[in-house]
This record gives structure tokens, sequence and C-alpha cells, in this order.
């Protein structure tokens, strides 16, 4: 389903400072993966980069979804390609109900892929019960995008437009940092719910938290921009023992 | 600017100006004596702004009597013992005496500091022409000014700073002006230059002390050119007695990553302005400009605080902070303009207002003119009575009602007066803040 | 405002119009009756004579027109607005142009000239009662001149008059008088003045005590004749507890010059009752280039009495020059005034605009929410007074002053004027600039809407506080205008 092949990335508009360095990675349709690694590795680098974020610049090789290169398109035109990104950092939008916003976006979706849109009355049966689903309170819906909203609550807010918009390949960037146990354990029943054989998840964490809640098929270390190690979820619990040392440079060639 | 009516008073200052023409000597640079001629040109040109209709700049505070009286320049006499009394004074910093606007050498201290001279800014303007040409008159502009051309066409002596490349100062430079006793209807016009060599940093506290009870007419200009990365603390002092116009005018121009941080305490004239403009000219430069003003009576102070964003990376924040009392009025005109093309520019702007008796007025007008989109600018006012919640909080401890109106007016004016550097500086305001706190008309919460 | 020496031929240069956005922009073919060019006292008793008024409104109007005339020779045309344009020659325009219709004034709908009917259904304004919007009763303005009236004869069940100006000055004469400048004198200024000379017809409202209006009276306004000056006056009287909620909307043809229109708002709102006044103005705001479009240079005030509440809202998106400050007197105590604002400059349009609360009575309260969008060259300046005066013991104002840039061509100032005489008074202004941030608008691309669709809804976001004051309908429609008028803006 996901194929990326030596990418390379940076921070746009800046000359040097290359984030990922020849990345490669495959994902197969109904897979879960992991991304683990340590600050500054690239992880969110990628997971924004996947989304088609401007703030970054392919420098080189490709991201291909189901063989198709989708390096130039917009980051509105991946998500109308299944790719959708739960942000580690929502904005927030003022006077932008999260009702009209998921009714907006349904509705692109719908229409970019040919499908018959939702009807007002259609599209809140379906966010009512996704709203149910998440747990999330239905108070936040009236306010606000993502206003004044907890850290907890702007994350339960991306599980609820994951759930509403069912993607193909869901990333979800540092969706388990700063979340209580409660939090976590909802961010997990909605991916577990939503795990099918024709969507893939890709989880980018630093610890291995989520993962006990989420066991996944496939577990990668991403350190200075590669993918330096890749195993199963006995990878993840290593981790979690040893930390992150073993993979990282030797201290003579961190300097170089 | 309007061009005003010229007023019978006119004639006043331009014999003044003749005087001065005259008593040029060959000492005199030629330079400096054609600057006081465009100066005056410029003057006699446009005149007091007095006119009414239209007049933006003056649009809260009237100079009519600008039109009907006359000052005229004379000098008194004071002893070193009594400016050690009238303000803050310590045997470690550099201190300028300035007497009814003229430099006085034989009452000033300390005047060669390490990488800091302060001297007299005419005798100077031969020795150290190529610093003082290309910065007097060019950072404070006559065009369009009326007492910034007055100031320059008549200034006496005058007071400069140098302070050389990369030299950090510990001790400030204190210059205080001094308006003696013994004759009304006096003019004064202190000048000031301060020039900041690259990356140095200093502090500069302007004290404007009145001990006379008639009317004068205050005249000061101050201006700093400051060199890339410099950083000028300037705190400034203005005690008047309730008859004087004192007209103030503070200028600067940032090069790359210059900083100019200005705090000032005004206080009693009859009409006060404090006209500051700080020019971002070149990226990264920053201002603060902060001030408290507190009027009494019949007083009357303008606060024209304004600053241009020219260049990206800039950051200003104007903060000012007003007591009124009586039937007294104050304004504050705030100004900050963003460039096209100054991105990334921060300005704060913000005036708060505390009204203690009806009869009194607060014009607040703080704007923003912006023309670049990736910017964060914001502004704010307000005005109001003292908090009663925080007034019945305070009596709840046990606190009489006056002494908490005190406390609540007193930590209002404090969080600018703390700013004031060194301590013994803020602790001569707050000792002022004693008197004239209890003093102030405030329908009896005070 | 600064009236340049540049001739007015510079705003009328040939300009291909066919790629014009402006979807109103038709000119409808009609006979117009019109009186010559140019302004002088003939104009003026040629108009008041045209409308068969009464001796005291010709004198009325004479006195304006003398005032006008001193105003004129002393330049006391406003200067003080960020705004630029040419200098205007009073002489060279039109002031006074009517469709003109076989008889008298149509006695019904089906009377109204077909090709006017269609007009204003071009513009969504279908007037046939049988097509009448929901709840809401239609006063049409064309040209100046009220064409007709829908459900006129319901609201007098009720005893409410609505109609035209010139209807009300024959119908209720003694209504006009009472009120006519009393809340914008004739001397109030350059271009009220104008309009009190001038003005041709516009719209009458009086909501007799108690009476609250069950519907929406809303004035549909159109500029046709090219060259013609607009000048109506709108009177709305809401007597003793009475309660009513006016929308006016506006739209002008494609034209290469640039129209005047100077019209005045008067609003009564006596003790204890309520006015709601709502404007959606789509004035043709010129060409892309800046050729053309509505010079749009408005008074409208209202004076609230005792508990008396009247408020604002505007969504300003068209005219090539806004300069309108609508305005609340709250005299009375316990009076309440509200603005709500949303304007738009982009491409080339300029627009100074704000409020005035004058604060007079005990315990008056006022909310300031304005909003300013640039984009392309566009100049958006809020200017707004707060004025307490001395009396007006326990006075609370709260303004909020929100800035959008988009593109680094535009400018977005704020020039707020507050002046407090009253120590008892509580006073927040409160302003802020902003840019739609990338990090939001990937946010929402991220879900599939488009980069379009994406600062739309960030900007009617943003605009919310204000178009959630509007009507319903109305809210629709300021909110699609907001889409258009941005067009080629953002993206």
């Amino acid at each position: 389903m996901l194929e990326v092949t030596n990418l390379h990335a940076k921070v746009a508009d800046v000359e040097n400072g290359e984030i990922l360095r020849g990345l490669n990675m495959t994902v197969n349709p109904g897979e879960v993966h992991a991304i683990m690694g340590p600050n500054g590795g690239g992880k969110s680098t990628f997971a924004n980069v996947l989304a088609g974020r401007t703030d970054y610049e392919v420098t080189g090789g490709d991201i291909k979804l189901d063989g198709e290169s989708i390096i130039e398109l917009a980051p509105d035109e991946r998500s109308h390609k299944g790719i959708f990104l739960a942000f580690q950092y929502p904005a927030e939008i003022p006077g932008v109900r999260p009702w009209q916003f998921m009714k907006a976006a349904l509705d692109a979706q719908k229409e970019a892929r040919g499908e018959k849109k939702l009807s007002v009355r259609e599209f809140s049966k379906l966010f009512d019960a996704k709203v149910k689903q998440v747990k999330i309170n239905p108070d936040l819906m009236k306010r606000s995008l993502n206003e004044g909203f907890s850290g907890g609550e702007k994350k339960r807010n991306e599980m609820l437009q994951l759930a509403t918009l069912e993607p193909r390949l869901a990333v979800l960037d540092e969706t388990d940092s700063g979340l209580d146990v409660d939090a976590m354990r909802i961010v997990a029943e909605s991916v577990n719910a939503l795990r099918s054989p024709d969507r893939s998840f890709i989880l980018v964490t630093h610890y291995n938290r989520l993962l006990h809640h989420i066991v996944p098929d496939v577990v990668h270390v991403l350190v200075k921009g590669q993918l330096v190690q890749t195993g199963g979820p006995e990878l993840a619990v290593e981790i979690e023992r040893d930390g992150y040392k073993r993979f990282m440079p030797e201290p003579a060639a961190a300097g170089a | 600017m309007t061009t005003a009516a010229i007023s019978p008073t006119i004639a006043a200052y331009a014999s003044e100006f003749a005087a001065v023409r005259a008593s040029a000597n060959s000492n005199s640079s030629s330079w400096l004596t054609s600057l006081r001629e465009s100066a005056w040109a410029e003057f006699e040109k446009i005149g007091f702004p007095t006119t009414r209709r239209g007049n933006e700049t003056w649009k809260y505070t009237d100079l009519g009597r600008l039109d009907r009286e006359t000052f005229s320049r004379s000098f008194g006499e004071i002893s070193l013992a009594e400016v050690k009394s009238a303000a803050p004074w310590s045997d470690d910093w550099q201190t300028a005496v300035v007497v009814d606007g003229k430099f006085v050498a034989g009452l000033s201290n300390n005047l060669s500091g390490a990488g800091v001279s302060v001297t007299e800014l005419e005798a100077s303007a031969a020795a150290d022409e190529a610093v003082i040409k290309s910065a007097l008159g060019q950072v404070a502009k006559v065009e369009g000014n009326a007492f910034v051309a007055l100031n320059t066409a008549l200034f006496s002596g005058g007071v400069f700073v140098n302070v050389a490349a990369g030299v950090e100062t510990e001790q400030p430079v204190h210059i205080i002006n001094i308006v003696t006793a013994g004759a009304d209807n006096r003019a004064s016009y202190p000048r000031t230059l301060v020039t900041a060599g690259a990356n140095s940093k200093a502090s500069v506290i302007e004290s404007f002390i009145n001990l006379s009870d008639g009317p004068q007419f205050v005249v000061p200009v101050i201006e700093v050119s400051l060199g890339e990365g410099s950083t000028v603390t300037h705190y400034r002092i203005q005690l008047e007695n309730e008859k004087t116009i004192h007209l103030g005018t503070t200028r600067t121009v940032h090069p790359a990553n210059a900083v100019f941080n200005s705090t000032s305490f005004a206080t009693g004239p009859a009409i006060g302005r404090n006209d500051v403009h700080t020019l971002l000219a070149e990226p990264g430069a920053e201002t603060t400009l902060h001030g408290l003003y507190i009027t009494n009576g019949k007083s009357h102070q303008d606060n024209e605080i304004s600053t241009t964003h020219e260049k990206p990376h800039g950051t200003s924040h104007q903060y000012y902070k007003g007591i009124l009392a009586g039937k007294s009025r104050a304004v504050f005109s705030g100004r900050v303009v963003v460039k096209p093309g100054a991105m990334k520019t921060l300005a704060e702007q913000k005036d708060m207002n505390l009204m203690l008796s009806h009869g009194a007025e607060i014009d607040t007008k703080p704007s923003l003119e912006i023309y670049a989109d990736d910017v964060k600018c914001a502004h704010g006012a307000t005005a109001g009575h003292v908090d009663k919640n925080m007034l019945f909080y305070l009596m709840s401890r046990g606190v009489s009602r006056h002494d908490a109106a005190f406390m609540l007016v007193a930590g209002f004016a404090g969080e600018i007066v703390d700013e004031f550097q060194p301590a013994q500086v803020s602790e001569f305001l707050y000792k002022k803040l004693e008197t004239i706190i209890p003093g102030l008309d405030s329908e009896g919460i005070l | 405002m600064t009236s340049s020496k540049t001739p007015p031929s510079s705003i009328s240069r040939e300009t291909d119009l066919s790629g014009m956005e402006y979807r109103w922009g038709f000119v409808t073919d009609v006979e117009s009756d019109m009186a010559p060019k140019g302004l002088n006292e003939d104009t003026v008793r040629f108009i008041s004579a045209k409308k068969n008024e009464p001796e005291w409104l010709l004198e009325w109007r004479l006195r304006a027109y003398k005032h006008w005339l001193k105003l004129e020779a002393n330049d006391a045309e406003p200067t003080w607005a960020k705004v630029k344009y040419p200098a205007i020659d009073y002489q060279d325009m039109y002031y006074y142009s009517a469709p003109r219709s076989k008889d008298a004034a149509p006695k019904s709908m089906d009377e109204v000239d077909p090709e006017l009917l269609e007009a204003f259904e071009k513009l969504g304004v279908p007037l046939h009662e049988r097509q009448k919007l929901a709840g809401v009763a239609v006063d049409a303005v064309f040209d100046s001149v009220s064409v007709a009236t829908t459900f006129a004869d319901k609201l007098e069940e009720l005893g409410i008059i609505f109609c035209s100006f010139n209807e009300a000055v024959q119908k209720h004469p003694e209504l006009v008088k009472k009120y006519l400048g009393s809340v914008v004198p004739y001397t109030d200024n350059f271009f009220a003045t104008l309009n009190s000379a001038v003005f041709s017809d516009g719209s009458f409202a009086y909501i007799p005590p108690g009476v609250k209006c069950p519907i929406e009276l809303m004035t549909y306004f159109r500029i046709n004749t090219e060259g013609s000056g607009q000048f109506e006056r709108t009177l709305i009287v809401a007597d003793k507890g009475a309660s009513v909620s006016y929308l006016e909307g506006c739209t002008a043809p494609v034209r290469k010059t640039s129209q005047l229109h100077a019209a005045v708002v008067e609003l009564v709102a006596l003790d204890d009752s309520e006015i709601k006044y709502s404007t959606v103005q789509n004035w043709f705001p010129g060409t892309k280039e800046g050729v053309g479009g509505v010079y749009n240079f408005v008074t409208k005030r209202g004076r609230a009495d005792d508990r008396a509440k009247i408020s604002w809202t505007q969504v300003e998106t068209g005219s090539a020059i806004t300069w309108k400050y609508p305005s609340v007197i709250l005299k009375g105590d316990d009076s309440v005034g509200e603005f709500y604002s949303v304007a738009l400059a982009n491409n080339h349009q300029q627009a100074d605009t704000g409020t005035k609360m004058i604060h007079m009575g005990r315990n008056t309260k006022s909310t300031i929410v304005a909003k300013g969008i640039s984009a392309g060259f566009g100049q958006n300046t809020y200017r707004g007074q707060v004025k307490i005066m001395p009396g007006a013991e326990n006075a609370t104002n709260h303004t909020q002053c929100d800035s959008l840039l988009i593109g680094d061509k535009c400018g977005a100032h704020t020039v707020p004027y507050i002046e407090v005489q009253n120590p008892t008074a509580r006073l927040e202004h409160e302003a802020s600039t902003s840019k739609v941030s990338d990090e939001q608008l990937f946010y929402l691309m991220q879900r599939g809407i488009s980069e379009e669709e994406a600062h739309h809804m960030i900007i009617t976001g943003w605009s919310r506080d204000v178009i959630r004051e509007l009507p319903f309908e109305f809210a629709m429609e300021a909110s699609q205008l907001l889409k258009v008028s941005l067009e080629g803006a953002v993206g």
C-alpha cells in the first residue's frame, strides 16, 4: 500500500539540515507499524512529510501510495487518497465548529472519490455516534475547533476525526504524548476498532506505552533520519528496557 | 502639520535667535551655526501648532497659551547642595548638571568615565565633529516639529554623551535639568545627544526638576544615535510645577539589533508632553517604551508615543499607565507603524488608566498602522476606577479604607516605578509618591 | 480623506471589464426621469417638487443646501479618514434619477414595471408577494426611489408604518417632521448636509408603542443610472416599548466611473424600545485594477432613550471606498449600544469604518466587535470613538478589534479614540492583528478540504462573532459574499 524509498527531506527555505536521510519503508494493507526513536531523529518530520506539509521539502526519493507517487500532491489531495495525520499539536481555529469542519471534510472526501455526500441528517447521526464512540465531551463540539481544549481533549478530537473519516492509512504523530491512562485507552480503542484488512496504521511514538494497548505488526527504529532497525513487537519491549542507547551512533561519529 | 498663523509671541523668540546668531563667534562650528539657522527657518515657517481644526497631532492638547504668553531664556544660580537635595545623586554616577537649560561643568561630577565621556555638546562640536555632525539634528529632525526646531535653534551648550564601541557600563549617566527659582516666564531648551558605539551598553537618566513656582517653558530634546547591537536604557523623570509648560522630545534611530528602552515618570505641569519616537530602521531592532503619568488639579499630561518598524524582525512594546485626579486631563496617543516588508514584527501597545475623580478626563488613542501581513501586533486600553473588590479584600483584612486605597494606587504606579534603576532612583520616586498620592484630589478615596 | 488634485478622468479610463468577478453588475434598461446634471438651488427645488413635498421640507432642504455651500467654500469635505480618491466634482453628477412610471406610483405589485421586478429578482430580492421571503417585508429602492414595498397591508394592521420615505412625507408628515434631522441634523457633516439637501427617497418605519414587529423589515438599495449619485434617507422610529429588526442590502452595476452614495440613516429608539439594524453592503467595489466603484460615504446614527437598545450589524464587502461610522448616542439611562462589523477591503478597495458610542446616560453600556479583512492592495481602517460624558455614571464599554491580513501588499489600521470624562466608567479596548496561519491551513487541508475552502472556513470562523448577529438568511448571504469577494486573494 505505502512504499517509501530513499526519502530525503529538510526544512523548506533552509540551506542545510537534512532531517530525513534515505528512509525506506513498506506498509502492506492491514498492517500496524510503529516508528520509534529518540527525540530529534525525524519521527514527526516523517509523519508530516507523508501528509504533505509544505514546511518541509522533499529533496530525494519517493513516496508511493498504491504504486503512484504522491510527492507532488497537496495535503488535501493526499487526504482524498486516504491519508490521515493525527497531529501532535492540532491547530486552534476560532469560530469554526468541529461539526461544521468534519461535515466539510467528509463532503470534500466523498466528492473527490465520486461518492454521494451525506445529507445533514445522515451526517449528524454518524457524527453523534462517533462522538459517543470516542467518549469526547459533546459540549466541546459547540466550541471553536481545538480552542481552549485540554491536551487530552485535543487528542480525543483527533480520534473523533479519525473515526469519522475512516482513512486507509492513519499516521498518529505522538498521539500518546501527555495522555493519562484513560485517554490512552481511548486512543487505543479507536485504533483497534478501526483495524481492518485494508486499513493500515503508522504509530509514531517515543515510548512503548501506547504499544501495550495496540500491538504493532512491525516496529522500526528511526535515528538520524534513517530506519536503523526493523523488527517485531519484541523490539519495542527491548527499547522500553534498554532505551535507544544501542541504536545511537558512537560518540566520536556523532561529533562528525 | 498644519501651518499655524504667525503669532505675536513669535517675535520674542526671533529676537532671542538674533542674539544667538550675534554671539556666534570664531569658536563656533560653522555647521552647527547653519544647523541652528535652518532650525530657526523651520520654526518661523511652521510656528506653534496651535491650530485646533484638523490638528490630529495636538488633537487633545491646546497650546493656545503659547500665542498669548512670552517666554525667554535667562539663567539663575544654584549650589551643588541644592542640586543634591533636589534630585537623586550618587558620587559613583556620571552626573551632568544643566541649569535653566545651560550645561554647568562646575556642578557636574565624574564627566570622563571609562568608555563614556560626558561633555558640553557645543564645546565638543569642533573636536568631535565627525561623530556629532552625523547625529545632531539627524535623529531629532526639525522638519514639521516646532519644538525640536526651537530647541535646535536656541539650546545653550547642551550635553553630549558618547559611549565607546563595545563598552558596557555599570553606572548610569545622570543628567539633572534644573529650572531655578527666582524668575518667571523663563524658557529653557535642554539638549542632549547620546551616541552609543556598536555593541555598547549604557544607561542615561534624565531628571527634570523645577524649583520655581511660576510659569516656565521647558522644551527639552534628547536624541539617541544607536550603534549596531548597542543597548541604551533611558529613564526620564519629569517633576513639574502646575504653571509650567513642559514639552519634551525623545528620538532614536535604530540600526540592526540596536535596543532602546525608555521608562518615563511624569507629573505636575500645566501642560506636559512626552513625545517619543523610535525608528527601527534596520532588522532585529527592539524598543520598550514604558511610562507612568500622574495628573492632579488642572494638570494636563500628553504622551505621544510612536514606533516605526521599517525592517523585519523588530520588536516593540509600549506600555503606559495613568493616574488621573482632580480636574486634570491626560492623553495617551500611541502609534505603531509597520512598514511594507517589515515581516516578523512583534508589537504590543497598551495604556491603562486609573480615574479617581469626576472632572478628570483621559483621552487614549492606541493606534496601529500595519502594512505587512506576517506580523503579531496587539494593543489595548483600559480606564476605570479603583477596583472595589480589591479595596474590600484589603479592608476585610483590617486595613483602613484610606490605606487600602493608597496601597492600590501605589501598587498601580509601582509596576512602572520599579523599573527605574539603579534602585536609588526608584526609591527616590517612591518617596515622591508618598507625597503625591495622598495629595491627589480623589473625592475622599485617598 | 486626501482629495488629490488628480482629475476625475483618471478613474474613467477605458478598461476591459469583461473579467469582472462582481456578479451583481448588470444594468437594467428602464426609462429614467432625471434632474439636469449638477447641483444648485434649482436642483433642490426640482427634487422637492417632483416629490410633491410640503413647504417645510423644501425649506429644510434649502437650509441644508445653503449650509453645504458654506462647507464647500471652506473645504470642509472630511480629510481625516485614511482613504484616497480623486476630488469629486459635485457639478458633474445627477442628483435625481427615478425609474419613469407611466402614470403615478404603482398601486400594487402588478403595476410595478416588469423590468424592475426582474432586476430585483436577479438580485435575489423577490418582490412578488407570492414569492415573498418568509417573514420579510421588503422596500426596494431603485436609484434612490422606492419602487415597491411588500407586506405593507399586513403591517398596517399592527399600526406599523413601513413605506418609502416619500410616502411617509405625504401620509405621515407629523412623524417625519418630528424626527427628521433629530439625530443627524443637516449641519452634521459635509456628506450628511449634502444628503439633507438632495435626498430623493428612502425608507421610513414607525413601530407604535409596545408593538414588537413580527417580521424583518428590509430595504434593498440599487444604483442603476450611470453618473448618478444616490442619496437616500432612512428614518426608523421605535416608539416606547417597541422593537424592530431592520435589514438593508445594496448593489450597483459595474461602471467604469465612480458613483457617489451619500446616505443618511437615523434611528430613534424611545424608552424601552429596541432597534436592530443589519446591513450587508455589496456596492460595486471597482475593478481589480481599482477602476470605478461606489464611494460609500454614509452617516448612520441612532439615539437610544431610557433602557432602549440600538444594535448595528454590518458586513461590508463592497464599495471602492467606505466611509461609515454607525453610531449610537446613549442618551437615556440604562441604554445599550452595540456595533458588530466585518469590513473587507480587497484589490484596491479602501475602508475607513467603525463606530461612535457616546455615553450620556447613567449605567449605559456599549459593545464593539469590529473585524477587518485586508487583501490584495486593500486598506482597511477601524476608526472608532467611545466617549463617556461627565454625567454617564457607571458606563461600560468593551471593544474588540481584530484585523486579518491576506498578502503583503495590503494594510490594516486601528485608530480608536477613547475619551473618558467620568471616573466610574469601565472601558476595555483590545485589538489584535493576525494572518491565516500555515498550521491552520495544513490542518484543514489534511482532512481533505481544499486550500480555498480552508481559507474561507478560517475567515468566516474568524468573523463568526459578527455574522451570527445577522438574521439567518442574511448570515448565509454574508458568508457567501466574503467568499466571493476574496476569490483570487487566497490560495
